[in-house]
């Protein structure tokens, strides 16, 4: 089937007139560029995006209390309300399918005053009082020392970790700072860790200042009592938080007399849908790469189809005499599909060629200017590349056929004829 | 070895029909080799090609070699013309990028002869037509006596029952029409089935057998003696 006559053939008639053939090619060339170009593009996108959402588990929501905005149960509209610690076991019970119940307690910023003291060295940074598993759901690398845990719950041990934005503020560079003392609001921390968090998003730096100590030994520095700040909340593997969103704040309704259909009372940013409509964005850019990438391709494979049209207009006597030697029909036509096979995929290659010459220069270019926000390492997977040379040989296939069927409708007697 | 019974053929010109051939009866044995003659326009092409399976007649019978031709796909066609048939056309129809020898190599390959007999066969038979040193060269590079020397080889490499020549001569001045009606001869002699379309008296003198055609039938069919082509070369 692929004999060497049969290869020759091939070679002799596309190097016959060898600026029609690269003119052709150039069709397919470009279409399959735009399309591994544009797949690519779309891909570096995604990859920035989802360096927003750093290591965050996306499974997950936050809940925190606002106004009521409905009279309910002889309590007045406007009311004001506080999560309480209990609410977390409430949840657990009444909610299935949850992984974390984080309640959370924050103060501070880098956007107030100056709140945490050492010796001379002051600077404001976002203190949270949390709970272990809030490095499940907020990741972070702990570079030294070590995190949270019960026992610091339970025995309202006064400890903190540490960003490493805080560490350079506050510590001399090298200096000892595992079991030294910063003073929070006027209280006391022993210093028990260090973290790192991955994030390459615009709030970088921020996301290295923060303190992170044990809930219960915040809620008794600060005097929040019993109250919560907010929660995170992360559902298992397999089960989506935004099914589960609104069982949760019916349980949180019930048990702080919310009137049911008071739909502000109870505030939330669900993580998961937020991140699903990213997803559906990505899916949409790979749609609009396919769709603006295979017109192009498309209109490269019509030209092909074109040229061999021509071709075998040209070689008409041509068929005629093999046809007069005894040639089969099939034969002829396996020529000219294959013709047009080649002529496709050779053209779509130096498409892919070119294409990943391109993204490698991108990239290369990216690491050399540094970081851009919303785009890093833009590249087409080897499934895309294979996907895309399978595309090729089925429109090979596509635009040879037609001249490959006009090539023998034409009767020899008739080919031999034209003079 | 061709059989022919009452065969017509016309062709449709838009709404009306140009009867061509008209009840032909013609008969050929095999080592014969037959002129057919007429003026232009009779009809000699039109027989030659439904003679060589390259159109169909409208009606009548057909038999070479004993095979009933008739109703063939055009696979079928192809199949029998390149077992059965060998053509030289006025026109050479040589493939102009294909040298000498892959012209001559072709009918085989497609009989699907491996390549290392098929050139060795087309060697051959370009070395009957004494055409050995030419094998590489392309259809641009050899003269018209040549070129038809070429086409001949190529269509006996097939090893064919019969020969259809349509005007071999016709492309040529007379010298090297002599030189191709001696080749031909000579396959002749070999014991092969001649057919030779001609309008010229002496080309038509060189074979054995004239058969005359006007206005669609066949008006005489004389043996002839044959006149060697050698003497004039
Ligand atoms: N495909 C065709 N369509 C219409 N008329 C044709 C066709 N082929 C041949 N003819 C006509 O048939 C007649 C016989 O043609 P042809 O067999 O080629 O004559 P010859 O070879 O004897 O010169 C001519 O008048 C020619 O114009
Ligand atoms: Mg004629």
């Amino acid at each position: 089937m692929f004999n060497r006559d049969r290869w020759r053939e091939i070679l002799e008639v596309l190097t016959s007139n060898v600026g029609r053939t690269i003119l052709t090619a150039f069709g397919v060339c470009w279409g399959i560029f735009i399309l591994i170009v544009l797949l690519a593009a779309g891909k570096g996108f995604e990859n920035g995006i989802r360096a927003d959402f750093g290591d965050i588990a996306t499974n997950t929501m936050f809940m925190w209390t606002r106004r009521t905005t409905k009279p309910y149960e002889g309590l007045p509209k406007d009311r004001s309300f506080e999560f309480k610690v209990s609410d977390v076991q409430a949840i657990w019970d009444n909610v299935p399918n949850l992984r974390f119940v984080s309640p959370r307690n924050h103060q501070g910023g880098t956007g107030g005053g100056n709140n945490v003291v050492r010796g001379i060295r002051t600077g404001a940074y976002s203190v949270y009082g949390d709970y272990p598993e809030i490095i499940n759901q907020d990741p972070m690398t702990i570079t030294s020392g070590r995190f949270l845990n019960y026992n610091d719950i339970n025995e309202r041990r006064k400890v903190a970790v540490i960003g490493r934005g805080v560490l350079n503020d506050l510590y001399e560079k090298d200096e000892e700072y595992l079991g030294t003392y910063i003073k929070i609001q006027g209280v006391n921390f022993m210093v028990i860790g260090s973290y790192k968090k991955n994030s390459n998003d615009g709030n970088g730096e921020d996301s290295q200042k923060e303190i992170f100590v044990p809930f219960t030994a915040f809620s008794q520095a600060f005097n929040r009592g019993e109250d919560v700040g907010w929660m995170a909340i992360t559902a298992k593997d397999g089960s989506s938080i935004s099914k589960l969103k609104d069982n949760i704040i019916n349980v949180m309704r019930e048990r702080h007399k919310v009137h049911p259909e008071d739909k502000r009372a109870i505030g939330y940013f669900d993580l998961y849908e937020q991140y699903n409509r990213v997803e559906s964005l990505f899916v949409g850019l790979k749609a609009i790469a396919y769709i603006v990438g295979i017109m192009v391709l498309l209109s490269g494979i019509i030209g092909v189809s074109n040229i061999m049209l021509i071709v075998v207009k040209e070689r008409t006597k041509e068929i005629g005499i093999r046809r007069a030697l005894g040639e089969q029909p099939w034969s002829i036509k396996k020529q000219i599909l294959m013709e047009s096979i080649f002529l496709t995929i050779i053209s779509g290659m130096v498409g892919i060629i070119f294409g990943s010459l391109v993204i490698y220069g991108i990239n290369s270019l990216l690491d050399s200017v540094g970081p851009v926000d919303m785009f890093i390492n833009p590249n087409v997977s080897v499934g895309v590349v294979s996907g895309a040379l399978m595309i090729l040989m089925i429109s090979g296939l596509l635009a040879g056929f037609i001249p490959a069927n006009s090539a023998i409708r034409v009767r020899p007697i008739e080919a031999l004829r034209t003079e | 070895m061709i059989e022919i019974n009452d065969l017509h053929k016309s062709y449709k010109m838009g709404s009306n029909s140009l009867h061509v051939l008209k009840g032909i009866n013609f008969k050929a044995e095999a080592g014969e080799l037959v002129a057919i003659m007429g003026s232009s326009g009779s009809g000699k092409s039109t027989l030659l090609n439904i003679l060589g399976m390259l159109d169909g007649a409208n009606s009548g019978e057909y038999t070479l070699d004993g095979v009933p031709i008739k109703d063939l796909s055009e696979t079928k066609a192809a199949q029998y013309r390149n077992k059965f048939l060998g053509f030289v056309f006025q026109s050479f129809n040589l493939i102009n990028y294909k040298s000498a020898l892959e012209n001559v190599a072709l009918p085989l390959y497609y009989q699907g002869v491996p390549r290392k007999e098929r050139q060795e066969k087309a060697l051959k038979y370009l070395e009957r037509v004494g055409l050995k040193e030419w094998a590489t060269h392309l259809p641009s590079e050899l003269s018209g006596g040549q070129k038809q020397r070429v086409a001949i080889a190529r269509a006996m490499a097939a090893e064919p029952k019969v020969l259809l020549a349509d005007e071999p001569t016709g492309a040529l001045d007379s010298t090297t029409s002599y030189e191709v009606m001696d080749l031909i001869q000579k396959i002749n002699d070999d014991g092969n089935t001649i057919l030779v379309v001609t309008h010229e008296e002496d080309i038509a003198h060189m074979c054995k057998r004239i058969v005359h055609l006007k206005d669609g039938v066949i008006v005489e069919d004389k043996k002839v003696k044959q006149v060697r082509a050698e003497q004039y070369v």
